[in-house]
C-alpha cells in the first residue's frame, strides 16, 4: 500500500474495499459506502474529539528536553488530571518514533515543565518510557494549558504538521481521545443524511482512543491500553431496535467494536480493557468500517475477529495490488462478519 | 425580537429552570453576554463563557464560582478548537451555544467609503466566520445532545442592522446580515439532526458596544441587558421544549 501523506480526511477519490459475509471481495468508491447498507441497519461511530496530546517541555531535575505524549486516563471526569504518558527525549515528530532519543531517567516525584503547565511523575509503569503523571493547578487552567500548548500527536509519514482541525472528525464531541478515531474521517454530514434517507440509523459511543504506536516494540506489545468509554442510553436503544428487526450493527472503527463488545451493547460508562482478536466471538457488531491496516499493526488483530486469516490475506493482497492508501488519512475497508457456515475456526 | 424565518415566539410567563443544561456564551464579560451568563447561571444552567481579556474573564469567574471562563478570541482561527475543547471538557458536552460576541467594525462608525478593509474583515471574522467555525467545531457535541434526547440550540445574536440599511453601519450590518442568513441555512440543513437555530435581534441596549456605536444615546431609552438576557433565556428554554415536543 501507499502511505497517505496529506492530512485530508475525505479526499474525493477515497476508495473502499468491501469484504462480504462469505469472504467475497469488492472494490468501490468510499463515497458509495451507503449503498452497502440496508434499511434497519445501524451505523455507530466514536464521537471522541482528539486532545492535543503531544506536549513539549523540560524534565526539571535534569534540564533535558522531553516530549510527553499523553496516552491514557482512567475516566472522562473534568477534574481527573492524572494521565499515563509515553515519554520521548529531545527531537520532534519528523524523526520516526522508533529512532527518537530516549527520555532522561524518570523517577517518582520528578517535575516536568510543559509550556505553561507543570506536571509531576507519579509512577513509572513497568517501562522506562511509560509513566503516570498528574498536572498541577486549577482544573480549568490545566485544560486551557493543554488546549493552547499541546499539539496533536504527529505522524512522521505526513508531509506537514497536524493541527486540531486535521484530526477532529466531523462528529467530534468530547475531547478524550489521544489519537483520532480515524475511521470516522470517512463520515460527513451529507453521508449521515444519506443514511437517514435510506432508513439506516446513526448513533455514537465515546471511547478515549489511545495511542496507536510508540516506536518501542516492548511498549507496542502492550497496546491497546485500557480505554474509558461511554455508551449513551439512546445508542443502546438503537442497538436493541436494530437487533430486534434483523438490522446489522456497523461499527466505524476498532474503538467502537471495543466499546460495544465490552458493554454488551448496554448503556454504560466503564473502561474497556479487553483485547479483540482471532478467537474473540463478537456479540454486538456485524461489520466494521476501518482504515486499511497492515498485518503488523495492533488494529489488524481486531479484524481477525471478523474474517478468517485466509480471507484477510486475500484482502491484504488486493489492497496491495490495487495501490490502496494506508495510515490515518488513507482509504477504508468495510468488513462484514463472516457467516457462521464460513467460519472454520469457531 | 425578530426570529429567523419570521417564527413567532411564545412568551413564557415564568423563568424556566435550566437545571444542568450545558450552555456556552461568547463575549461573556460585558454587556448582554455578561447579563446572559448571570441569568443562565441563576437558572442553574452549567455555563462556560468565552472572552478575549484574561483579567476580565478572571473577574467574572471570581464573582461567579462554578462558571467556567475561557480566554480566547473567536475572530482568530487558531483559537477556535482550543475554545471548543475547553467548552466541552468543562461542561462534559453541550446543548446550547450562544454566539453573542460582536465587532462593530470601524469605531467610531464610518461610511462604507471611509471603512478600512481591515476593519470590515474584523467584523466578518468576529460576526460571521467566528460563529461558523465555532458551530462547526461544536456540532459533534450539539448533535450528540440531540441524539440523546436533550435537544440542541444555537442562538446567534442578531441586530435590526442585519435587515435595515443604516448609513455608517455598513461593516456591522453586512456581517450581521450574513450571520442571520447563515443561521437560517444552518437551521434548514440541521433540522433533521435536531439542532435548532435561533437568530434574535435583542434591540438597542445599554451596553458598551452600543455606547461605542452611539456615544450620545440616552441610556433611559435603551433596553437593559438584564431584560434581554431574561428574554433570550426564555427563548432558549422554549426552543428546547419545542425540540422535545
Amino acid at each position: 500500500m501507499i502511505a497517505a501523506t496529506h492530512p485530508v480526511q475525505r479526499p474525493p477519490d477515497a476508495r473502499l474495499l468491501v469484504i462480504d459475509r462469505n469472504g467475497g471481495i469488492a472494490h468501490a468508491a468510499r463515497s458509495s459506502l451507503a449503498d452497502f447498507l440496508k434499511p434497519g441497519d445501524l451505523v455507530i461511530a466514536n464521537d471522541a474529539a482528539t486532545l492535543p496530546a503531544s506536549l513539549h517541555g523540560v524534565h526539571l531535575p535534569s534540564g533535558a528536553a522531553v516530549e510527553v505524549r499523553l496516552a491514557g486516563r482512567s475516566s472522562f471526569a473534568h477534574d481527573d488530571l492524572r494521565f499515563s504518558a509515553v515519554m520521548f527525549g529531545a527531537g520532534d515528530w519528523r524523526t520516526p518514533t522508533e529512532d527518537r532519543a530516549p527520555p532522561p531517567p524518570l523517577a517518582l516525584g520528578d517535575r516536568l515543565a510543559l509550556g505553561p503547565l507543570f506536571a509531576t511523575v507519579e509512577g513509572v509503569l513497568g517501562h522506562e518510557r511509560l509513566i503516570a503523571l498528574r498536572f498541577e493547578g486549577p482544573t480549568d487552567e490545566v485544560w486551557a494549558g493543554i488546549a493552547r500548548h499541546g499539539r496533536p500527536i504527529q505522524y512522521a509519514y505526513l508531509d506537514r504538521a497536524l493541527a486540531l482541525w486535521n484530526v477532529w472528525t466531523p462528529i467530534a464531541a468530547l475531547s478524550v481521545a489521544f489519537e483520532p478515531p480515524s475511521a470516522g474521517f470517512a463520515l460527513d454530514w451529507r453521508f449521515l443524511g444519506a443514511l437517514r434517507e435510506r432508513g439506516v440509523e446513526f448513533a455514537t459511543v465515546t471511547l478515549a482512543a489511545g495511542i496507536s504506536s510508540t516506536g518501542d516494540p516492548v511498549l507496542d506489545a502492550r497496546l491497546p491500553f485500557d480505554e474509558p468509554y461511554r455508551v449513551p442510553a439512546s445508542t443502546a436503544s438503537a442497538i436493541r431496535r436494530a437487533k430486534k428487526t434483523g438490522g446489522r450493527i456497523v461499527a466505524v472503527g476498532t474503538t467502537v467494536v471495543r466499546a460495544l463488545e465490552h458493554s454488551g451493547g448496554r448503556p454504560d460508562e466503564s473502561v474497556a480493557d479487553q483485547r479483540i482478536s482471532r478467537s474473540t466471538r463478537l456479540w454486538i457488531v456485524d461489520a466494521i468500517l476501518s482504515g486499511t491496516h497492515e498485518p503488523h499493526e495492533s488494529h489488524y488483530q481486531m479484524l481477525r475477529a471478523f474474517q478468517d486469516d485466509e480471507v484477510l490475506a486475500r484482502a491484504a493482497a488486493a489492497l496491495e495490488a490495487s495501490n490502496y492508501r494506508t495510515h490515518e488519512f488513507g482509504d477504508s475497508v468495510l468488513i462484514f462478519l463472516q457467516s457462521i457456515q464460513e467460519r472454520i475456526h469457531v | 425580537m425578530n426570529m429567523a424565518k419570521g417564527k413567532k415566539m411564545k412568551p413564557l410567563a415564568y423563568s424556566a429552570e435550566m437545571n444542568d443544561l450545558r450552555i456556552a456564551v461568547t463575549g461573556g464579560t460585558s454587556g448582554l453576554g455578561l447579563a446572559l451568563v448571570r441569568e443562565l447561571s441563576r437558572r442553574r444552567a452549567r455555563v462556560a463563557f468565552v472572552a478575549r481579556t484574561r483579567a476580565r474573564v478572571e473577574q467574572v469567574t471570581r464573582a461567579h464560582p462554578g462558571i467556567h471562563g475561557i480566554v480566547g478570541d473567536i475572530a482568530r482561527k487558531e483559537d477556535i478548537y482550543p475554545i471548543a475543547l475547553q467548552v466541552t471538557t468543562a461542561l462534559d458536552g453541550l446543548e446550547v451555544l450562544v454566539n453573542n460576541a460582536s465587532s462593530l467594525g470601524p469605531t467610531p462608525l464610518a461610511l462604507l467609503a471611509d471603512t478600512e478593509c481591515e476593519d470590515f474583515a474584523l467584523a466578518l471574522e468576529t460576526n460571521v466566520l467566528g460563529p461558523f467555525r465555532l458551530i462547526k467545531a461544536l456540532l459533534g457535541a450539539l448533535t450528540a445532545s440531540s441524539r440523546e434526547g436533550r435537544g440542541a440550540v444555537v442562538l446567534n445574536v442578531s441586530s435590526d442592522a442585519a435587515i435595515n440599511a443604516y448609513a455608517q453601519w455598513g461593516a456591522y450590518g453586512a456581517s450581521k446580515a450574513a450571520l442571520r442568513h447563515m443561521s437560517a441555512i444552518w437551521g434548514e440543513e440541521l433540522a433533521a439532526e435536531g439542532v435548532r437555530f435561533l437568530s434574535i435581534d435583542p434591540g438597542d441596549m445599554d451596553t458598551p458596544l452600543h455606547a461605542l456605536a452611539v456615544p450620545d444615546a440616552d441610556p433611559a431609552r435603551l433596553k437593559r441587558p438584564e431584560t434581554v438576557a431574561h428574554e433570550l433565556a426564555d427563548a432558549i428554554s422554549d426552543a428546547l421544549v419545542k425540540e422535545e415536543g
